[in-house]
């Protein structure tokens, strides 16, 4: 019922509309076209200026108002996110005032130079020396923001330092699933075509390469506290992203190719809170790549920890081996793997 | 409106010279009503049905908006009028997530080619390249009207792919593979999809036709007289959309096609080691990477594709209706150029967080962010195009100046994007939403509308209505920045796109009241555009008839034609050109059509 309400207003408003519109039509004929004409130039005009006044405010508050619920005024999980927001910010500046410019100058001419009889308009078709100065201070200006960019790219994308904290982090329609390589700090070898997930290998890793003995398996993400960490990051089924907004990282989960992004976490969860004056907060992955009709809820939790935690949560792991060789005694044996079929996959295990 | 005002009759006595009889139509023979309305091979006609396809697809896409904000808007709300109408795809007055990823992935496509595309270069190439250099009609008239009706057929198998029971493609409109390959994936990756890629294939040859015709037509068929370097810069905005056009649009082809193989054939192009569901596939040795790069190397140019006849529009209306040459002819031309040529050199800033290899990125990022040189001399030569002019703010007009508006809004958040350091944090979040739809989706819905508003008068021989023209522009300008601006925030809280509901997330959940207001605003917005819908319609049959043959007194060859040409545009002789198109407020005299010939006390620009 409301919506047939809502419908008949919506077509109420039109008709009223368009009633003024004709009239306006024949108001003009009437009233003369020349007068009619620069009327509604000078309305125009005012409006123009009116909107840029208005707009201008209109982007102060809207900062007021949403500023807080970015992250742009808080601090960066991560010492690679610490380049990034800064990098954002010699960004918003010189586009910021490159915004404020140009859109000033836009509607302030639009008013300033609206029809009178009295002015013709400037005849003015070239000038070189102005195309070669706005030719040349956005160049300057550019090659400020590349040199910055590919500065902190370079860095971000190189090598994970030794010592890294290795995770293997692979995402499935939908959800993630984390593996550690345990104390041997190789994760095992995988071959999906030995995934199932039914005989506790919902990862499809190959028993039979020994490393894999001790890996341990998860469904959160565990990590110390200023210890860079190196992700290794596979898809089973799509591809969906591993997005880390609080550590300002994001990187494709691809099926068959795996990818790899690294970075140091500088607060624990619990300071995080602290930070954040949130303390419900947590570290969420958010899966930034569409997946399918539950890429929405396709939501995954870090626990930035320090080491003592870390080591206390260790303790209480198993690893995914031991757990599925038990489930195996219990049950009449399982076949090995069939080792024909499973040419050894070329598995990031650095 | 401002028939008579602005200017005296002293110019328009130049396009006179060649006056006739009253009827010595050049191509005189009986049409009957399917010659000349269906299978047409006029090409104002052929304008006008790419037109007027294109505004039913934007009213449909539109829609879809529409119906998306609504659960965006309202995540804990139920509506039952949508399940009357959805049925099981709106069970319980809920969108589905199933329903809304369809119709986020159709509101993508048909808004980025079938409206943006075929809609917008579709009805102004046709419209405007023979009126304004000079032409009868296409090279081809013949593969011009099959442009058409490719286009036709892509559109039937794109609509019909909604009813069917699995819905539409629905895994974005980049459709990436795997999750467009895999039936298994996703409900829209069944039957849907193979029809999404159908419709696509049928779209790309439609757009070869059309963009090889353009091309000939331009190098070809120029009146005496008409240099390129005295082409209007709708002519070069809308000769390198089609060179772009013809370069890239292969390329998709190639990758639908290998999609298609991937979903039907048992090919691994794209696909391996996949578990989807629980069942181990046996394909090996593909590269889902692959696809991204074939989509992304048209993908990329059509984001140009798209914006570079609104920027040629809005280049000829503002500069007619300030009175005043269009500022650095030349330098508009060459940017024009630089912008196509690096179109094909960016496409890999999509890809940065795909694995790809960060020094092979790292030129993407320079060559992306050098885009922006070519468009920083764009804006400032449209504003100095403004300085110092007389300005008529005809509805064109103030769509050409919202378009500059809404450029460099959008423009300047590319260069966050296009930095590949910064795209590590705000890729795929609400800031890149921010960004393509107000420098690629709503600016070039102003330089659309800018053409028809001005060449309204041209397709039809009537004004549209002035009144509901300035509200129409008013509630789009406003409601655009309301929609989009705050969005960037969004995005600087890292808030994925393509998400069906936020309240589940500790980091994304503070936005519920401007969801709402961004919906509010959207569905408000829509409904201003049904007042130009109405206009148009309403306009076409009643509108105040044009008497003059140049209304706006503007000097390009198309205001010379009679008010309503008949096929073959000129009854006459077809008009020499002795100038550039862009002589107004020159020595004293308020415009100087193309066609006179320059006289001996001129002075020189």
């Amino acid at each position: 019922m409301s919506g047939f309400f809502i419908l008949a207003i919506l077509a109420l408003a039109f008709l009223v509309v368009f009633q003024i519109a004709k009239a306006s039509e024949y108001v003009s004929v009437l009233k003369g076209e020349e007068k009619t004409f620069r009327q509604n130039n000078r309305i125009n005009a005012f409006l123009f200026i009116a909107f840029l006044v208005l707009g201008l405010v209109g982007v102060y508050w809207c900062n007021e108002l949403f500023y807080d619920k970015t992250l742009l005024g808080k601090p960066s999980a991560s010492d690679h996110g610490e380049k990034i927001d800064f990098m954002m910010w010699i960004t918003l500046a010189i586009t910021g005032f490159v915004f404020f410019l140009t859109q000033i100058l836009l509607f302030w001419f639009s008013y300033k130079y609206q029809y009178t009889e009295k002015r013709k308009a400037f005849y003015y078709p070239h000038n070189n020396k102005l195309e070669l100065l706005w030719t040349a201070v956005p160049a300057i200006f550019l090659t400020v923001l590349v040199g910055f960019g590919l500065y902190y790219w370079i860095g971000i994308t190189k090598e994970a330092p030794k010592g890294s904290q290795l995770v293997e982090i692979t995402g499935k329609q939908f959800n993630w699933m984390v593996r550690y390589p345990g104390k041997d700090g190789v994760l095992g070898r995988k071959n999906y075509r030995l995934t199932d997930a039914s005989n506790g290998n919902a990862l499809g890793v190959d028993w039979e390469d020994g490393s894999s003995h001790d890996d341990l398996e998860a469904t959160e993400v565990h990590l110390v506290v200023n210890k860079p960490v190196k992700f290794v990051i596979n898809a089973q089924d799509v591809i969906h992203d591993v997005g880390l907004p609080h550590f300002r990282m994001k990187m494709d989960a691809v099926p068959g190719i795996p990818t790899t992004i690294w970075f140091t976490p500088k607060y624990t969860t619990a300071e995080m809170k602290q930070i954040t004056g949130n303390k419900d907060f947590v570290y969420e992955i958010s899966c930034d790549q569409m997946c399918g009709s539950g890429h929405y809820s396709m939501r995954g939790v870090i626990i930035v920890e320090t080491q003592e935690e870390h080591n206390a949560w260790l303790a209480t792991m198993k690893p995914q081996y031991v757990t599925v060789m038990e489930g195996a005694k219990q049950a009449p044996a399982a076949p090995a793997a069939d080792t024909t079929a499973s040419k050894p996959m070329a598995q990031v295990t650095k | 409106m401002s028939e008579v005002i602005i200017h005296g009759q002293q110019a328009a006595a130049g396009s006179h010279d060649h006056s006739h009889g009253p009827h010595h139509e050049h191509h005189h023979h009986e049409e009957s009503f399917i010659s000349k309305y269906v299978f047409s091979q006029d090409h104002k006609m052929i304008a006008r049905q790419f037109l007027i396809t294109g505004m039913i697809w934007a009213i449909i896409g539109g829609l879809f908006s529409v119906l998306f904000r609504l659960q965006l808007g309202y995540p804990d709300q139920t509506f039952p009028f949508l399940e009357d109408i959805f049925g099981k795809w709106a069970q319980g007055g809920k969108i589905s997530p199933d329903f809304y990823y369809a119709l986020v992935t159709m509101h993508g496509t048909i808004l980025v080619f079938f409206v943006l595309t075929a809609g917008l270069s579709g009805t102004f190439a046709n419209l405007l390249i023979p009126l304004q250099i000079g032409a009868r009609d296409m090279a081809s008239p013949f593969l011009n009207m099959l442009s058409y009706w490719f286009f036709f057929g892509a559109s039937i198998v794109m609509f019909a792919s909604l009813f069917v029971q699995t819905g539409p493609a629905s895994g974005g409109w980049t459709i990436y593979p795997p999750l467009s390959a895999l039936g298994q994936a996703s409900e829209g990756s069944k039957i849907g999809m193979d029809m999404w890629l159908v419709s696509m294939a049928l779209f790309i040859v439609s757009s070869l036709l059309g963009g090889l015709n353009y091309i000939s037509t331009i190098l070809n068929m120029r009146t005496k007289g008409l240099s390129m370097t005295r082409l209007p810069l709708t002519i070069w905005a809308l000769f390198f959309t089609a060179v772009l056009g013809v370069l890239s649009f292969p390329v998709l082809l190639s990758g639908a096609i290998l999609l298609l193989f991937d979903r039907n054939l048992g090919t691994s192009f794209y696909l391996s080691d996949i578990v989807v569901k629980g069942e181990i596939l046996p394909n090996e040795g593909g590269s889902a990477i692959l696809f991204q790069h074939l989509f992304w190397f048209l993908g990329h140019p059509e984001v140009y594709i798209i914006l570079l006849p609104a920027m040629g529009m809005v280049s000829e209306v503002m500069s007619v209706n300030a009175r005043k040459p269009i500022f650095g002819y030349m330098a508009m031309i060459v940017s024009l150029f630089a912008i196509c040529v690096l179109a094909f050199l960016v496409w890999a800033h999509h890809m940065f967080v795909t694995g790809l290899n960060p020094f092979l990125g790292a030129f993407f990022v320079l060559l992306t962010l050098l885009i922006a040189i070519p468009s920083a001399i764009k804006v400032f030569n449209w504003l100095t195009t403004l300085w110092r002019g007389n300005l008529r703010f005809t509805p064109a007009m103030l769509f050409s100046i919202g378009f500059v508006s809404l450029f460099i809004s959008g423009g300047l958040t590319g260069i966050f994007l296009g930095n590949s350091t910064l795209d590590l944090h705000l890729h795929d979040t609400y800031f890149v939403v921010a960004h393509f739809h107000i420098v690629m989706g709503v600016a070039s819905f102003f330089g659309m509308f800018a053409g028809v508003y001005h060449w309204f008068p041209k397709m039809y021989g009537r004004y549209l209505n002035n009144t509901m023209s300035y509200i129409h522009f008013w509630i789009t300008l406003v409601g655009a920045y309301l929609i989009f601006w705050p969005m960037h925030y969004q995005g600087f809280a890292g808030m994925p796109r393509r998400y069906y509901d936020y309240s589940n997330w500790e980091s994304f959940k503070q936005f519920v009241e401007l969801n709402r207001f961004i919906s509010t605003v959207a569905m408000i917005v829509f409904a201003a555009q049904l007042l130009l819908v109405f206009n148009f319609f309403y306009s076409i049959f009643k509108g105040r008839k044009v008497t003059s043959e140049n209304p706006w007194g503007a000097n390009t060859l198309e205001w010379t034609t009679p008010v309503n040409p008949g096929h073959g545009n000129w009854p006459g002789e077809i008009p020499e050109v002795h100038r550039w198109p862009y002589d107004y407020g020159k020595d004293g005299r308020d415009f100087i059509p193309q066609t006179e010939p320059v006289g001996e006390h001129e002075s020189k620009h």
